[in-house]
């Protein structure tokens, strides 16, 4: 299992999503690899990859806050492991 | 590096077209449970060996789902046949009421879904502790929950059992009885197999072959809704396409199967067995194995072609899976429940599929006549009949065949049977009439058909 992980912000786009989300990335110890955006169907698709080497809390937990905090800001955030991806679209 | 629109798309699967892993089940041998010289006894081994295998399944399954952000629906615990566990001990039907009362307790307090492998298999003939354990069941899964029974009543090596099946077709009955005021809810727990495998990880008929090590992780994969979606971008194009998307399809989702069971066999501590590549339809909408041939281009499931398309959607999602995962077994193929897929029961209420239509189905699909709601006053010898005749079609193609049939008692044709969940719902599917008790109260067995001049 690698330690990156992905970030999808999925939403309406609004002033300071991306801010909120990296300020709890840097409090959480979590370094950004790669940030790209698009818009599908009209709405904001932002893809983070992130190093969770360093981070102290379980990973079920920063996924968790990062959810709880899509929820304030009214998108929706999910955090997985890359691995997901990986083994889907890479051989 | 991983590009966004691969993300989106897994998420997509996962959000829209309900991709999930439908079982981790953890296999687990009770062979070393049976030095236990009463039934109490015998009952506290296996409680002790349970626990201590799968205390952790349940947990360990959550976190996964959360950290790949993939739900997995089930987690599920696989035994030895019970047949085998209690031959030293149990001496009557309620001796063996017990040790299912038993395995539904641990099932419970571990909090796994369902708990298979109270079985017995009996190809050749019944030990007298097989035919004590087909005996208990209406009992016992009238007085449990979660224990899913099976019997394996013949296979290609060894013929048909018919005084297996005769009694099986009776059992049904009386299992349909002992739960009829739950729309004959035990029959949902109880299926007859030919050339049962040893790793299936799915229910009703997962159980953990003698063959199998001291436990093991097995995963079945899901997607009949990934499936479908690929489809429809393939409108009007050739076969070659067509195969190509859902081999395609097949691939990611097994994939996904593989990740899941790998991270379970390593957090657990227990080998991995084997990924399950079944396409398991659910009740909700879009995730069926019938809109999967309807996108191919039948206006129903039971339409001519249906055999071929299903053919060729089998055929295709063995091919795709096989390259994802390093060792595939149990079922492995497209699974074609009636109450469990809408658009199976949009095609009964339509008049397009008939026990019949779903017979032929059976030939080429990976399991058999499967959660089919019949009038709860069928004969227990046509129950017979129709387990026999799809023991041979698995007898005679070297094919696993099942029949999870429902007998539902008080209802009839045009009525419905009800399970909830999973599960679904069911409407009572019209049997053939005509009398086949003298053809299947033959005693003996059919013997194991010859294996050359393959004409």
């Amino acid at each position: 299992m690698t330690n990156k992980a992905i970030i999808t912000v999925v939403g309406k786009d609004t002033v300071g999503i991306i801010a909120k989300v990296c300020t709890y990335l840097a409090d959480n110890n979590i370094n950004i690899l790669d940030i790209s955006q698009t818009i599908v169907q009209g709405y904001f698709n932002m893809m983070m990859i992130v190093d969770v080497a360093s981070v102290t809390k379980p990973f079920e937990a920063v996924a968790g806050d990062l959810n709880g905090l899509g929820t304030d800001i009214g998108v929706q955030i999910k955090c997985q492991r890359e691995d997901i991806f990986d083994k889907m679209h890479r051989i | 590096m991983i590009n966004i629109s691969e993300v989106i798309e897994t998420n997509k699967m996962i959000e829209q077209e309900n991709l999930d892993v439908r079982t981790i089940t953890m296999g687990i041998s009770l062979l070393d449970c049976t030095s236990a010289t009463t039934v109490d006894a015998l009952c506290r081994n296996v409680y002790d060996k349970i626990m201590g295998k799968a205390h952790d399944l349940v947990r360990v399954g959550e976190d996964i789902s959360r950290e790949f952000g993939i739900p997995i629906v089930n987690k599920r615990v696989s035994i030895t046949p019970a047949a085998i566990v209690g031959s030293g001990v149990c001496k009557t039907p309620d001796d063996f009421v017990k040790l299912a009362q038993a395995l539904d307790n641990v099932a419970h307090e571990i909090g796994v879904n369902f708990l298979g492998g109270f079985s017995a298999i009996v190809s050749k003939g019944m030990t007298a502790a097989d035919e004590l354990l087909i005996r208990s069941l209406p009992q016992a899964l009238a007085t449990t929950e979660l224990v899913c029974s099976s019997v394996n009543v013949g296979s290609t090596k060894t013929g048909i059992n018919m005084d297996a099946v005769r009694l099986i077709g009776q059992t049904v009955k009386d299992i349909a009885l002992a739960t009829a005021e739950r729309d004959s809810f035990g029959c949902v727990k109880f299926v007859a197999l030919c050339n049962a495998p040893d790793d299936n990880p799915f229910m009703a008929g997962a159980f953990h072959g003698v063959s199998e090590p001291d436990a093991v992780i097995n995963v079945g994969v899901s997607g009949p809704g990934v499936v479908k979606h690929a489809l429809t971008h393939v409108h009007g194009q050739s076969f070659e396409v067509l195969c190509e998307t859902v081999k395609r399809t097949a691939f990611k989702i097994t994939r996904v199967g593989q990740l899941v069971a790998q991270e379970a066999s390593r957090r657990l501590g227990v080998p991995f067995g084997i990924i399950d590549l079944s396409l398991a339809p659910t009740p909700a909408i879009g995730d069926s194995v019938a809109d999967i041939l309807k996108e191919m281009g039948l206006q129903h499931c039971g339409a001519p072609g249906t055999t071929a398309a299903l053919a060729l959607l089998n055929d295709q999602v063995k091919k795709g899976g096989v390259m994802a995962s390093s060792y595939v077994g149990g079922l492995s193929g497209a699974f074609i429940p009636v109450s469990e897929d809408q658009g199976m029961i949009d095609s009964v209420r339509a008049g397009a599929l008939t026990i019949e239509k779903l017979e032929a189905m059976t030939c080429v699909c990976s399991v058999g006549l499967d959660m089919i709601a019949i009038p709860g006053d069928t004969p227990a010898t046509t129950i017979a009949g129709i387990i026999a005749d799809e023991a041979a079609i698995g007898m005679i193609n070297q094919k696993t065949t099942a029949v999870r049939i429902l007998p539902v008692i008080g209802k009839t044709v045009g009525d419905e049977a009800n399970y909830g969940g999973l599960l679904g719902y069911a409407p009572i599917m019209p049997v053939n009439k005509f009398d086949c008790s003298e053809f299947v109260n033959r005693p003996g067995r059919i013997p194991a058909p010859i294996h050359s001049f393959k004409n």
